[in-house]
């Protein structure tokens, strides 16, 4: 490529090339293989999600209704009937979860974060979250189910919420320890600059900047320990009834309503469950979609 | 010119200041001396950072630190309020005498140290909430229970930021650009009142006309408050500086200790300096 002229001039660039595009070029050429390669196959990754969802809306939404949320499943052949008691089952050991990870991993994650540091006994609490992070779902139903269940006597909503908090401690921890790392240490010093205590810095300062990607870590939590039948088989089991406030009974859950009706010989119990997905789905959806918001941190405002 | 017609006022306080102080330690506080920093040794681990610098700061003055990257300046100024404490091996030999008390004595709670006096930091760091609150904050810490809105007004009126914010005082300080955050920064340090202000390179991240707002705005809060400032620019040390402190780092041992060399008016530093290094240094034969 290098004009004789250039020989005179050593490292100087080809004054006649032109700086037109082509293919021709072997680097422009691979250049474009490689990226329409790259585009292909971050959609095909995308394709297992959207068909899921297009199957789900496909099959699920020919019940979607109002009735579909206020009535109770039907018994074995029956028609009619919903799913109501199941979606509340769901929310209600999703609170009862949230409200014994959330407290459990949050101070975790103050500790871990603050006070911890590479201590040994923080590095011993990080790793057990991580190795916790990736136990099969079953183990903590079977955790819970010989803890919570035996020692109380009954499947109860309690059990199941318990299991489902084992699931939810490290992801909130971790997620939540990164958060608070996350903060600025200049923003640290200027506390401790102006007189404030440690105690004062963690609540008043690195615990509010950190609140929305606490937040996120508690939706993403909540989010997978949501779908999880697992945990809830021989803990919460089932109900075919509302939720009556009393937390020490078997209780309803969507996932828990997808395994038993999906396997049902009887059409009707089938489309529910396309139904429950959906509607499990759905509620997913959403809590990673206002994750996702939370994280955002308000610059403007 | 301020500080010429000030300069023959202060060699001869100078040297009385320090004898008071001696007295001071029992009888009580000296007002011709804010912060008597005496430091003898200062190690990190094993590492001699500081050695030998004793800087009386006389009040309603701006007193300027300069000196080579690496002398000790950021650190000796993070020593008088304590803020050293944070660095792990942070050992301490001498005395640091503020309202009268070693602020090194054993019993003396730092948080309480730092309570009283202000710092100013290199990188702007508002807090994540709303200018107001940025601003409040200290007055929060201290328990305040009078006009809040009176006294972040007054704060901010002080930074000369207050006409560039009075209409959105609650949102957030983060908002602002970086001018702006650092007089937020320096709002919040004066809302609480404090004696002495500490800054530390506050202009380093800031444009040369945020820069000039910043160094106008010293001259302005010295009528009130007692100012050290840390800067690698020299200039500046001549412009604001009342008295300027020049520190050296000594590699000799083979470590690298600061320690001081000349701390003197600065009209009188700068113009004629008495020891070699400092005229090299001035003249800019290193940095």
């Amino acid at each position: 490529m290098a004009t004789p002229t250039m020989t005179a001039n050593l490292g100087q660039a080809p004054s006649s090339s032109s700086f037109h595009r082509s293919f021709a070029n072997r680097r422009t050429a691979g250049n474009a293989i490689l990226t329409g390669l790259a585009v292909l196959l971050s959609l095909i990754a995308m394709f297992p999600l959207f068909s899921v969802l297009y199957m789900l809306l496909v099959k699920g939404a020919a019940l979607l209704g109002p009735s579909l949320f206020t009535e109770l499943t039907p018994g074995a052949g029956m028609e009619g009937g919903g799913i109501g008691n199941a979606v509340v089952g769901t929310l209600v050991v999703v609170v009862i979860a949230t409200c014994l990870a959330l407290p459990l991993g949050f101070m975790g994650a103050v500790y871990l974060a603050e006070y911890g540091g590479e201590s040994k006994l923080a590095t011993l609490v990080r790793f057990s979250a991580k190795v916790l992070t990736g136990m099969p779902s079953i183990l903590a139903g079977v955790f819970a189910y010989a803890t919570v269940v035996v020692a109380t006597g009954s499947f109860s909503a309690l059990a199941g919420g318990a299991a489902m908090a084992i699931l939810m401690v490290p992801t909130v921890m971790l997620t939540a320890e990164s958060a608070l790392r996350a903060v600025p240490a200049k923003m640290k010093m200027a506390a401790f600059g102006m007189g404030a205590t440690r105690a004062q810095t963690v609540l008043r300062i690195v615990i509010p900047t950190a609140t929305p990607g606490i937040l996120t870590g508690v939706m993403l939590a909540l989010a997978r320990a949501m779908g999880e039948t697992a945990p809830l088989l021989f803990t919460a089991l089932f109900s075919d009834y509302w939720f009556e406030g009393k937390i020490r009974q078997p209780i309803a859950s969507l996932s828990v309503l997808i395994y038993n009706f999906a396997g049902s010989p009887f059409e009707h119990q089938v489309s529910l469950a396309w139904a429950a997905s959906l509607v499990l789905v759905s509620i997913v959806l959403v809590l990673n979609i206002v994750a996702q918001v939370a994280t955002r941190r308000p610059e403007e405002h | 010119m301020n500080t010429q017609e000030l300069s023959p006022v202060m060699i001869k306080n100078s040297e009385p200041a320090r004898v008071a102080v001696k007295r001071a330690a029992s009888a009580g506080s000296d007002p011709n001396v804010v912060m008597d920093c005496r430091i003898k040794t200062l190690h990190y681990g094993n590492f001699l950072a500081v050695r030998d610098t004793d800087i009386p700061i006389t009040p309603n003055e701006i007193t300027a630190f300069i000196g080579p990257s690496g002398c000790g300046k950021s650190t000796v100024l993070r020593s008088l309020n304590r803020m050293n404490d944070f660095v792990n091996g942070f050992r301490f030999e001498g005395s640091v005498h503020y309202r009268g008390q070693d602020i090194y004595a054993p019993g003396v709670d730092p948080v309480a140290v730092r309570r009283s006096i202000g710092m100013v930091f290199q990188q702007p760091n508002p807090f994540a909430m709303s200018i107001f609150k940025n601003v409040a904050f200290g007055l929060k810490l201290n328990g305040f229970k009078g006009d809040y809105a009176e006294r972040v007004e007054n704060a901010l009126r002080g930074a000369a930021l207050w006409d560039e914010v009075k209409d959105k005082l609650h949102t957030s300080g983060l908002s602002l650009s970086g001018g702006q955050q650092q007089r937020l920064c320096i709002a919040r340090a004066i809302a609480v009142e404090p004696e002495l202000l500490l800054m530390d390179e506050p202009c380093s991240a800031l444009d040369p006309i945020a820069t000039r707002r910043v160094e106008d705005l010293m001259l302005e809060l010295k009528e009130k408050y007692t100012i050290a400032i840390v800067t690698h620019n020299l200039q500046q040390a001549q412009r604001v500086a009342d008295k300027t402190a020049f520190l050296f780092v000594d590699t000799t041992a083979g470590g690298r200790t600061g320690y001081l060399i000349e701390y003197r008016p600065s009209a009188e530093l700068f113009e004629d300096p008495r020891e070699e290094r400092t005229k090299a240094y001035i003249r800019g034969e290193f940095s």
